[in-house]
């Protein structure tokens, strides 16, 4: 089986994340980029998929330089070779989901014969979900999102998939090629081992420029249909306030303050 | 913002693959050694299970070539392995230092190619224990001194009879690394000799009375004309320097490693302090308790710069054993010093094991006496910029 799994780099989930001068970016500075934790169980499915039935794994990212530290870290996982569609720095309006689900299928057509195509689910840096079910409609080709169980009949070309609900699952088949999104619980991802780390090293990261695959951002920019105006963090919690004294008197306190500010009284 | 475990992001110096070995043990160390140190210490007892896991990881042997099961880790690489599993317990570390930079080194630096392949790959998948006899109980600082021998047998092999003490491992291996005197021969002939611990004669016992290092195995090694064939003796190793040289292996991990105990201690100094309250207000918010802290980050900073730069020599193969010798004289001192302040920051709290610093500090008692104390590595400092001789 050949195998995509495409991933992308997040900032770390304990990052303390602050928000850049014009409001509708982040500041970069100072953030530990790591691999998004839903791509290492894309990853890891995968690796088990291309074990059972021989084949390759091979990662797909779109970024600039840093991600190259995320992509060798996918290659310590155990995936065979990798492609980097190389972002240069814009320095003026960004793509949409959209515009960049079409680099990433442009890159996937460099190839042939692609079985499957494998996703996280969502990403926790947007958290938007967009990038399985954009990428398996330009490619015209099924997909399920959210997957907690997959079953590959190679020969019958056919998926057996156990999706996750709100409160259930479902079953779905669909046939192969097709698009897949791992959610939490498909698998417990393998911890990359040192001699891994130091083979990820020689494994092939090949490098795509933009203009390779016949793209170039500024107007893939200006396509964009979906346009961030501006982030805001959640409000800062207001300091507890702590009452002191003799009991009686705070506890008469805390019932004005009950009725007055908390308003549940 | 600098951030307080690394204050001159001296991660920044790091390769892309050796922050991600550090990630990786660090990462195992949260989740399969933090939850269960303080336990395993008061018991008194090596988690056994924990090296196959280990093994897998890829923590035995890590700097060897990839035909004898190794990695081929950078130094520093190797360093930051040590280090996060410090950060865990330094008995945990002390397994895999005389595992990885006694046991296998020897074997590989003085070994045959026949000894290579017969124990590395093994030893590498953690299938195979070994440990290192070097000291004895009349016989620590002067190796020199050492009483045990070993002695030509009419079939060419050799009878080795003698005692070693303190060795890291030895009631749990199943290879031991021993270093004896040939007789008939100047007396400086030491020699090494890779011998099963299941030979007829070879007993252990274990030393049950530690206050320091319980996490780990210490043992007694009996050898009572114990009978090994001349492929068992290590042919490259010509007298002192032979085990010497993995003591200055595993002395470069050491100085890594402690690196690891201080982090973690700085770490549980800082949460306990800036929530602690005392007075009103936060004991961090007082003048003597930050400038112990800073204290703390400041010297952790200076063992971190001074590590990497001891990789960057030993990278290129410009590392004495007198520059090994410094810093891991300074570093088990800074480390242990860091410990008792931090103990002493969490107040009554720190005197347990719900805490690590106590644990860190007691076990740090023992790296900073192990592969040489303070003294002697002040004295092999002191020979070699004056050029006199003071041991
Ligand atoms: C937990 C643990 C694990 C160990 N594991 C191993 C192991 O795996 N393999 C192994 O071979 N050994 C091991 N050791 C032994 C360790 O290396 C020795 O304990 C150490 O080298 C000190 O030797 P000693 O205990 O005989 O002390 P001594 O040599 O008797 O020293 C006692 C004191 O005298 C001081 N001293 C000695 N000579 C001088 C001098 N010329 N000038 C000034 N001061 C001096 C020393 O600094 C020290 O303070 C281990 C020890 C411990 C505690």
């Amino acid at each position: 089986m050949k195998i995509a799994v495409l991933v992308k780099q997040v900032p770390d989930t304990a990052t303390r994340i602050a928000l850049a001068a014009d409001g509708a970016s982040i500041q970069t500075s100072g953030i530990k980029w790591v691999l998004n934790p839903y791509d290492e169980f894309a990853i890891e499915e995968a690796l088990k998929l291309r074990d059972a039935h021989t084949g390759e794994v091979v990662l797909v990212s779109f970024g600039p330089d840093r991600v190259e530290e995320t992509i060798r870290q996918g290659l310590a996982m155990g995936a065979d070779r990798a492609i980097w569609v190389k972002e240069e720095p814009s320095g003026s309006a960004e793509m949409d989901y959209l515009g960049r689900a079409q680099v990433l299928v442009a890159a996937l057509a460099q190839e042939a014969e692609w079985d499957l195509v494998l996703v996280g689910k969502q990403a926790v840096d947007d958290d938007a979900a967009q990038t399985g079910p954009l990428v398996a409609a330009l490619l015209n080709w099924p997909q399920a999102m959210v997957v907690l169980g997959l079953e590959v009949d190679a020969r019958a070309r056919r998926l057996k998939v156990i999706r996750e609900l709100e409160g259930a699952t479902e079953r779905v088949e669909l046939p192969m090629p097709a698009v897949l999104g791992a959610q939490r619980g498909l698998n417990v991802p393998r911890y990359p081992t040192l001699p891994n780390i130091m083979k990820a090293k020689r494994k092939e990261v090949r490098q795509v420029a933009l203009a390779d695959l016949g793209l170039d951002a500024a107007s893939l920019a200006d396509d964009r249909r979906v346009v961030v105006e501006g982030y805001q963090l959640p409000p800062p919690r207001p300091e507890p306030k702590v009452l002191t004294g003799d009991p009686a008197e705070a506890a008469a306190e805390l019932v004005q303050l009950l009725h007055r500010e908390a308003q549940i009284l | 913002m600098p951030k307080p475990g690394d204050y001159y992001d001296v991660e920044a110096l790091y390769l892309p693959e050796e922050r991600q070995v550090r990630d990786v043990v660090r990462r195992f160390v949260a989740d399969r050694v933090l939850p269960n140190a303080g336990r395993w210490w008061q018991e008194g007892t090596f988690p056994m299970e924990l090296v196959p896991e280990m093994a897998r990881l890829g923590c035995f042997g890590p700097t060897l070539p990839e035909q004898y099961g190794g990695a081929e880790l950078s130094p520093v690489a190797y360093g930051l392995m040590m280090q996060e599993l410090e950060y865990g317990d330094s008995g945990l570390r002390s397994f895999a230092s005389v595992q990885s930079s006694l046991a296998m080194y020897a074997i590989y630096r003085w070994g045959s190619e026949e000894q290579r392949r017969q124990w590395l790959p093994r030893m590498a998948a953690g299938e195979v224990i070994g440990c290192f006899g070097l000291t004895e109980p009349d016989a620590g600082s002067d190796p020199g001194g050492m009483q045990t021998r070993a002695v030509r047998t009419a079939e060419g092999g050799w009878r080795i009879t003698g005692a070693k003490r303190w060795i890291t491992n030895g009631s749990v291996a199943q290879v031991a690394v021993v270093w004896a005197k040939t007789s008939g021969e100047p007396a400086d002939a030491i020699r090494g000799f890779v011998v099963p611990t299941d030979a007829p004669g070879f007993s252990t016992a274990m030393i049950k009375t530690k206050a320091s290092m319980r996490m780990s195995v210490t043992s007694e090694l009996f050898l009572d004309q114990v009978e090994v064939p001349e492929a068992a003796r290590l042919p490259g190793a010509r007298g002192l320097s032979g085990p010497l040289s993995c003591l200055t292996q595993a002395r470069y991990g050491i100085a890594w490693g402690t690196i690891g105990a201080a982090r973690a201690c700085l770490d549980e100094a800082l949460a306990y302090t800036g929530t602690r309250m005392a007075f009103g207000r936060p004991i961090a918010a007082t003048q003597l308790v930050q400038e112990r802290l800073v204290g703390m980050v400041s010297r952790l900073g200076a063992m971190q710069l001074t590590a990497h730069r001891l990789g960057q020599l030993h990278q290129v193969g410009a590392l004495s054993h007198q520059q090994v010798s410094l810093a891991k004289r300074d570093h088990a001192r800074a480390a242990l010093d860091i410990a008792r302040e931090a103990r002493e920051l969490l107040g009554g709290n720190g005197i347990t094991t719900d805490y690590g610093p106590m644990r860190h500090a007691a076990n740090l008692e023992t790296v900073d006496t192990y592969e040489g104390t303070y003294e002697v590595h002040t004295l092999a400092v002191g020979r070699d910029i004056t050029g006199h001789n003071a041991f």
